[in-house]
């Protein structure tokens, strides 16, 4: 056998041909023989630099170590010490950019493939993480559970999900508030089934219940309860994780014309409402046949390649190249090879419509690469007089979201910045005293680990703030 | 799950179901709704709360058979279950004292123009309701409004009940009464609620005689929380979110074309599952 150092084992796929037929499943993950020989590949660094690079810091070591020992439910605990959600993490992190981007072995352009051993040790082990769970809570639950403090967490997604799990682990009584009918927050509405199946959401959500949290479905904060209610209903803090959901458009003349959609209105009709098994779910999406879908973020991706998936003509339609693209590599590949057709260095500048409202075409600008702006990429500028129209019925915008508005505005004290964000100090702690906030709700659109990151860090500064509340008060 | 306790046919078209929802009963005031999806596969539909009773800890829900969904809520009985409401969503109409208020309800919006008219009655408000109908058997709610109205005018399409004619025509008679006399002044304000298209007239109408009006609007949802913006609209020409900006807009400032090419953005899906 060649050097096992020199390969990194790839993942296996769906063929590109076959998977735009279907919403199953890109990646297959890997089996046992691979995972073991890529676990084999770790060199177990002392100094542990992956660590460094995961927002939740798992003891990557250590679990790749019980992998390649075939120790798998004892990896998928380890893991689960820092992650409550590895079947997730497993599957959308951008590892690349974070322990992998650590990894000693990128001296020789061969990390190792952490994301996908993580999501082996958690797809091997999901059928017994409620009894993991139970494990876990029980050796950490506080033996009287009448007298347990209550905590509220607002949004389960990420960071709500996150927070809840290690209140749980540290013996609080918590209870989530979802306005939705189904937890998972943006990984159930925003993420497609073939990236990251709901049937795996549902059972990393019923691990976190099965820690004793108590889910509640169709309540929305603000409106069904305020804040003020929840403290009067004994909770002592309350986590503010309602995320960035706030669609934004371009600006342009035309996007109020039928069949303009919202990254978020497309991604919640098709996988949170199951629009792409209509007529057997009854939320319907229309989208004509041929579809442009703006803007370069995963979000973006993501919505081209459901609409392929839908059996219609794509084009992803982005300002910069695909250098400056804030999408993964491996989605962007993942894309072209599946057919969306990228239209680069191209702007939009008005959708127009027909006489019963729909859209009959999109017109755009070319572009070109100028001086670099304040992200460091260069800044696109319009090449005058080429100006074209791109003969499409569908338009979906995926140009980012912004923070969730409704809480703050109608809770007053809860203060906000200019960009839409919750004001909080460095313990995660908003304008209110014993709310919290953390997640997309502080930092605008960003990454699921990050988002798991500050729930994390915020449970244990909710912890702190309990104790020396109920300290001050004896 | 939410059960329901009550069910009545008030027509052919109309359905009241009084449901068991505490939490949304305890909270809800006039001019808002909730999202209800009948069973796991369902989609999200608004529907505007009629009524409420805090103390039975019910919410009551009118609405006609028209679509895929509302007949299969329709469909349920006494004593079923609804999968998931949430609620109260939206602004509550803004209910103050300001004298004379004109409130018009066309067709299965007249379950929606109640509350609202109760709502200003009980503030000392001298309330006049204009409720339309195509025909006679469509007309609902109307014992429940004469008790909240001071006044009460009901039009047909068809003459077969009422005066025939539109809302409008009794709304114009009022304010030309108004024009002539000396001792009478136009309404503070005009509130109105139905198909667009009757909205769209009244709020023209009122207009030319600058009295404020103000309109419920019914656009496409779907989270009904402000995170979709499928039910955006046009008002003063910026664009709003119904959901969570409204559903109460200035029907002087609302681009009503728009709206009713919006909602018919899913013509051809809705055909494609009635025949499923």
């Amino acid at each position: 056998m060649k050097n096992e150092l020199s390969a990194r084992n790839k993942v296996r796929q769906q063929d590109a041909l076959e998977r735009v037929k279907n919403f199953f499943e890109v990646s297959l993950g890997y089996s046992k023989e691979e995972a073991r020989q890529e676990s084999s590949r770790c060199l177990q660094c002392k100094n542990s630099p992956c660590v460094k690079g995961c927002p939740v810091q798992i003891d990557i070591p250590a679990f790749i170590k019980l992998v390649k020992e075939n120790k798998i439910e004892e990896a998928l605990s380890k893991i689960k010490e820092k992650n409550n959600l590895p079947a997730v993490c497993g599957r959308v992190c951008p590892q690349e950019s974070q322990c992998e981007a650590l990894c000693v072995l990128n001296n020789k352009k061969v990390p190792i493939n952490i994301g996908a051993l993580e999501r082996y040790a958690a797809d091997y082990g999901i059928d017994r993480l409620s009894v993991i769970g139970y494990r876990l809570s029980n050796e950490n639950r506080t033996p009287k559970t009448e007298h347990r403090v209550k905590a509220a967490v607002v949004g389960s997604g990420p960071a709500g999900l996150t927070c809840a799990a290690d209140l749980a682990k540290m013996g609080y009584a918590v209870t989530i508030f979802e306005s939705l009918h189904l937890a998972g927050g943006v990984l159930v509405y925003g993420i497609p089934e073939f990236r990251l199946p709901k049937n795996i959401v549902q059972r990393e959500v019923d691990y976190i219940k099965s820690l004793g949290v108590e889910l509640k479905t169709d309540v929305l904060i603000g409106r069904t309860f305020t804040i003020e209610e929840l403290f009067k209903e004994g909770f002592k803090a309350i986590f503010v994780a309602t995320g960035a959901g706030l669609p934004q458009f371009l600006g342009i003349p035309g996007e109020n014309l039928a069949r303009v959609y919202s990254a978020n209105e497309f991604l919640t009709r098709v996988n949170l409402m199951k629009a792409y098994k209509f007529p057997e779910y009854a939320t319907p999406v229309s989208i004509g046949s041929k579809v442009a879908v703006i803007g370069g973020g995963n979000v973006a991706l993501d919505c081209a390649r459901i609409a392929l998936r839908l059996n219609k003509e794509v084009a992803l339609v982005y300002r910069r190249t695909r250098n400056e693209m804030p999408a993964r590599i491996e989605e962007i590949e993942n894309a072209l090879e599946e057919g969306v057709s990228f239209k680069l260095l191209t702007q939009p500048v008005r959708i127009t419509g027909d006489s019963l409202g729909f859209v009959n075409g999109l017109e755009c600008i070319k572009m070109e690469l100028g001086q670099p702006d304040e992200s460091g990429r260069r800044r696109p500028v319009p090449v005058e007089g080429s100006n074209f129209i791109l003969d499409v019925d569908t338009v979906i915008a995926a140009i980012g979201q912004n923070p969730n508005p409704l809480l703050p505005k109608v809770t007053s004290g809860l203060k906000t910045n200019k960009n839409g964000t919750i004001c909080v100090g460095d313990n995660f702690m908003t304008a209110i005293p014993g709310v919290f906030a953390g997640g997309d709700i502080i930092t605008g659109a960003d990454t699921v680990i990050q988002a798991m990151g500050a729930g994390k860090k915020a449970a244990l500064a909710i912890d702190k703030y309990i104790k020396e509340f109920s300290n001050t008060k004896t | 799950m939410f059960t329901i306790k009550d069910k009545e046919n008030l027509n052919n078209d109309t359905v009241r179901i009084t449901v068991e929802a505490p939490l949304i009963a305890d909270k809800a005031r006039a001019g808002q709704f909730v999202v209800v999806i009948v069973d796991e596969k369902g989609e999200r539909i608004p529907l505007t709360l009629s009524n409420w009773d805090r103390d039975k800890k019910t919410i009551t829900l009118i609405f006609q058979n028209v679509g895929y969904s509302t007949k299969r809520l329709g469909a349920l009985a006494k004593g079923d279950s609804i999968a998931h409401i949430l609620g109260p969503l939206g602004h509550p109409t803004e209910v103050k004292n300001i004298g004379t208020v004109v409130c018009v309800g066309g067709g299965v919006g007249i379950a929606e123009i109640y509350p609202v008219s109760k709502a200003f009655k009980e503030q000392g408000n001298r309330v006049i309701g204009i409720i339309g109908a195509r025909s006679k058997d469509l007309l609902i709610l109307e014992n429940e409004m004469k008790q909240v109205c001071d006044e009460l005018f009901i039009t047909t399409d068809d003459g077969s009940y009422g005066r025939k004619g539109f809302v409008t025509d009794v709304l114009k008679e009022l304010f030309d009464m108004v024009e002539k006399s000396t001792h009478t002044i136009y309404p503070g304000l005009v509130y109105a609620i139905g198909p667009v298209p009757m909205m769209k007239a009244v709020s023209d109408f009122t207009k030319d005689y600058a009295v404020k009006t103000i309109v419920s609007l019914n656009p496409i949802m779907v989270d009904a929380t402000g995170m979709c913006a499928s039910c955006r609209c046009t008002v003063a020409g910026k664009t709003v979110y119904g959901c969570v900006d409204g559903p109460d807009f200035d029907g002087h400032s609302v681009d009503f074309d728009e709206l009713q090419k919006r909602l018919k953005l899913f013509k051809n899906e809705e055909r494609i599952i009635s025949q499923k």
